[in-house]
């Protein structure tokens, strides 16, 4: 035997001493929390060539998951208001990119699903459940805007033209490492919502990624590391915590394990209770008027990612000095200004508006009568007020818009934005023909005539907690011009605009009065006594 | 010169302890209320609760005090004189006049203090003490359940609190002044330190006014 031979004789059996070791060892094996590796899985042992191939393997196994998305508002992209009005992204017309309808394939890449192009989509079909969107664990899985929610499986020039190659992605990797949902599969889309980076919550942004403590108190990577479905918590593919329908107060204790609950899981209450203030007790008798939001997000777009704040469509379509669309950034690099979308107001470390909110959202739709004037048209706003019992003080972001509407017919209107044709606004900035198009998508009525209306809509602020540390302190609210200074209906001990202005006016003139008179009484005394003398 | 122990020795720690409390409470007080930034708001609001807390056992010590030793009969108002001691303040103390009320042990205060202190314990103090607690523990009212009490506001609350401060205001400021005119301007602030008064030995008009009963070393 060699030397060689020997030394790798030896290495074998120290390797075998190890294994055996460690095999009669239980204690130290490192436990797999799940029961299943997708990797062996016989299905998945196959070259995808679409998403839905992908589904239908899923569904093997998985024979329900289908059935429960489709009753989800990230299937249909469709809430019933309480009160009756169709809300929704399918139907609600916003201030930021404005309205789904005539742009499916483009919007619908955040859908989660394969192949709504238009409004001919079926919402029965199970196997167009994207079930990778939420699942892929390898970062890899891509949707490309303008696919209608397919993906890339072979090499695709986008947009067609652009000379932009995008490479295929290996659906049966994919596949085979699917896993809960981690902050980066919710905030694939929910991060970029309005058309970019923290465009549209102002809450929520790539920054939440990998957050640290100062950012978001439970999404801490370093920390507690909360993914969003801690708090969103699902059940059957339902997720809780929709803003269409929120829990603007939870009157609720703490949840227990074991008991049933019927409410939603998602409030701060739900974990914290009606009384989590320990060290200053007299902090938990503001629960009952006061969002725990309100104190404890001091200010939103924190992360480092600005967030929109007004946005003017009335002045798209500039080219530049080269003829080209005119694109402006501000000094940190970001969009200011396109061709394709107008003047944008971005900010950072934004101090929310907050206002009375007892969860009820109204919506100006579609269809809806608007008017130009002095005040801006509330595309949507939150109800509430200090007396009914059911509101609490909310931090709100407050998007300000300018966009076109049909001023004829007083309406808002459906925009051609996205689109390989001659009508789309993105390739041919021509409004009429935009809005033509995406009126006829919908069967509406269209004037003609456009003009541009001021708008207005209201976002909860809800995320990026920060720790207790950095919680609001009293004075910023028990002052004058303090941040509730706007919120009425209250009384906040150290708002000037609360005090009773006889009185405060009596008070002092009696107090003013009374030292004058002593002090005239005094020198009286004085003048006297030095006669006397 | 004539003395006379008028203040014993807990009632002259509750003075002083009161004044530096109440003192205290209408710094803070119109801190929160919004008037100035002195100690920043939650300091203030913390302050004038302990302060609060604290006043009030004082005045349970005080009222017990009152009660046991019989003096709260010193402040059973009189119209007796209050004539003469109003035109004493009003006209006698410029023309060199001498006090129309002798301090005794059994009479400590001439008719007017009687009836500024009695004020101050059945109207000022009271109103102070039930707005504030109401104002502490605003957010329990609901669940007293006690109508009238369960449905108050608290701007209600806070105005009527606001109110009687002013008036403990406009008292503080009477009441110090008044410290100062004595036969000498130092002759009460002293007697509430040592609770000894020298008495006034020149004679006039005071024979008159005399009480009844004389106590004096």
């Amino acid at each position: 035997m060699g030397t060689g031979k020997f030394m790798v004789v030896i290495m074998a059996s120290m390797l075998l001493i190890h294994t055996v070791y460690a095999a009669s060892d239980p204690a130290s094996e490192k436990l797999l929390k799940s029961t299943s590796d997708h990797s062996k899985f016989e299905a998945l042992q196959q070259d995808f060539s679409s998403g839905p191939e992908v589904t239908k393997a899923c569904l093997t196994c998985h024979t329900e998951a289908s059935k429960q998305l489709h009753l989800t508002q990230h299937w249909t992209w469709e809430f019933l208001n309480p009160d009756g009005q169709r809300l929704g992204k399918k139907n609600v017309i916003n201030n930021f990119c404005t309205s789904v309808a005539s742009n499916y394939a483009s919007c619908t890449t955040c859908h989660i699903g394969y192949g709504w192009k238009d409004d001919k989509f079926d919402f029965t079909s199970e196997i167009n459940v994207d079930c990778l969107i939420c699942h892929d664990s390898t970062g890899n899985y891509r949707k490309q805007p303008g696919l209608a929610g397919n993906v890339v499986t072979k090499p695709m020039e986008i947009p067609p033209g652009s000379g932009n190659m995008v490479k295929p992605i290996d659906l049966k990797k994919i596949a085979q490492a699917v896993a809960k949902t981690s902050r980066d599969n919710c905030g694939a889309c929910h991060f970029f919502g309005g058309g970019g980076d923290g465009v549209k919550h102002g809450d929520m942004d790539s920054s939440l990624a990998s957050p640290d403590k100062a950012l978001d108190v439970h999404m801490d990577a370093t920390g507690i590391n909360f993914a969003c479905a801690t708090c969103h918590m699902t059940e059957g593919h339902q997720v809780p915590g929709s803003r269409y329908a929120p829990t603007a107060q939870d009157k609720g204790g703490a949840h227990l394990r074991g008991k049933e609950y019927t409410t939603n899981p998602t409030t701060c209450q739900s974990c914290h209770g009606q009384a989590p203030h320990k060290a200053n007790a007299k902090l938990n008798d503001h629960t009952n008027m006061v969002a725990c939001q309100t104190c404890h997000i001091p200010a939103f777009a924190r992360g480092g990612v600005p967030t929109k704040m007004s946005w003017d469509w009335s002045t798209a379509g500039k080219m530049g000095p080269d003829g080209k669309p005119l694109i402006r950034k501000d000094a940190k690099g970001h969009l200011v200004y396109t061709a394709a979308k107008g003047d944008f107001v971005l900010a950072e470390n934004v101090v929310p508006e907050y206002l009375w909110f007892n969860g009820k959202v109204k919506y100006t739709l579609f269809g809806d009568k608007v008017e130009k004037s002095s005040q801006p048209t509330r595309i949507n706003h939150f109800e509430g007020a200090a007396d009914d019992g059911k509101s609490l003080i909310w931090p709100v972001k407050i998007m300000h818009g300018k966009q076109p509407y049909d001023s004829v017919n007083k309406s808002l209107v459906v925009l051609h934005m996205a689109g390989n044709d001659d009508t789309a606004f993105w390739t041919n900035f021509n409004w009429e023909r935009a809005i033509a198009t995406g009126m006829a998508s919908v069967g509406a009525p269209f004037s003609g005539k456009v003009d541009f209306l001021e708008t207005e809509s209201t976002w909860p602020i809800t995320h990026m907690v920060a720790p207790a540390k950095d919680a609001l302190h009293c004075r910023d609210c028990h002052a004058a011009g303090g941040r509730l200074e706007k919120v009425s209906g209250i009384y906040i001990p150290g708002r000037a605009s609360d005090h009773a202005r006889w009185l405060d006016g009596a008070g002092w003139a009696i107090a003013a009065l009374t030292l004058l008179g002593v002090l005239l009484h005094g020198l009286g005394r004085v003048i006297v006594s030095r006669r006397h003398k | 010169m004539a003395r006379v122990y008028i203040f014993k020795r807990f009632e002259r720690f509750w003075h002083w302890a009161q004044a530096a409390l109440i003192i205290l409470m209408l710094v803070t007080g119109f801190e929160t209320h919004g008037t100035y930034v002195l100690f920043g708001w939650e300091t203030a609001g913390k302050l004038h609760t302990t302060a609060a807390w604290t006043l009030i056992v004082l005045w349970l010590f005080a009222i017990f005090w009152h009660f046991t030793t019989g003096e709260w009969k010193q402040y059973i108002p009189t119209t007796k004189n209050i004539v003469a001691v109003m035109a004493y303040y009003s006209v006698g103390i410029f023309t060199g006049a001498t006090h129309p009320f002798r301090v005794t042990q059994l009479s400590k205060h001439n008719p007017l203090q009687r009836l500024a202190y009695l004020m101050v314990k059945i109207i000022i103090n009271p109103v102070i003490w039930v707005s504030g607690l109401l104002y502490l523990y605003y957010n329990d009212l609901g669940v007293s359940k006690i109508a009238g009490i369960a449905g108050l506001k608290l701007g209600s609350i806070a105005l009527v609190h606001t109110g009687a401060a002013f008036m403990m205001l406009a008292f503080l400021i009477g009441h110090v002044y008044l410290v100062t005119t004595g036969h000498t301007p130092l002759a009460h602030i002293k007697a509430m330190i040592t609770g000894w008064e020298d008495l006034d030995d020149r004679k006039s008009n005071r024979r008159r006014m005399a009480p009844a009963r004389k106590e004096s070393a």
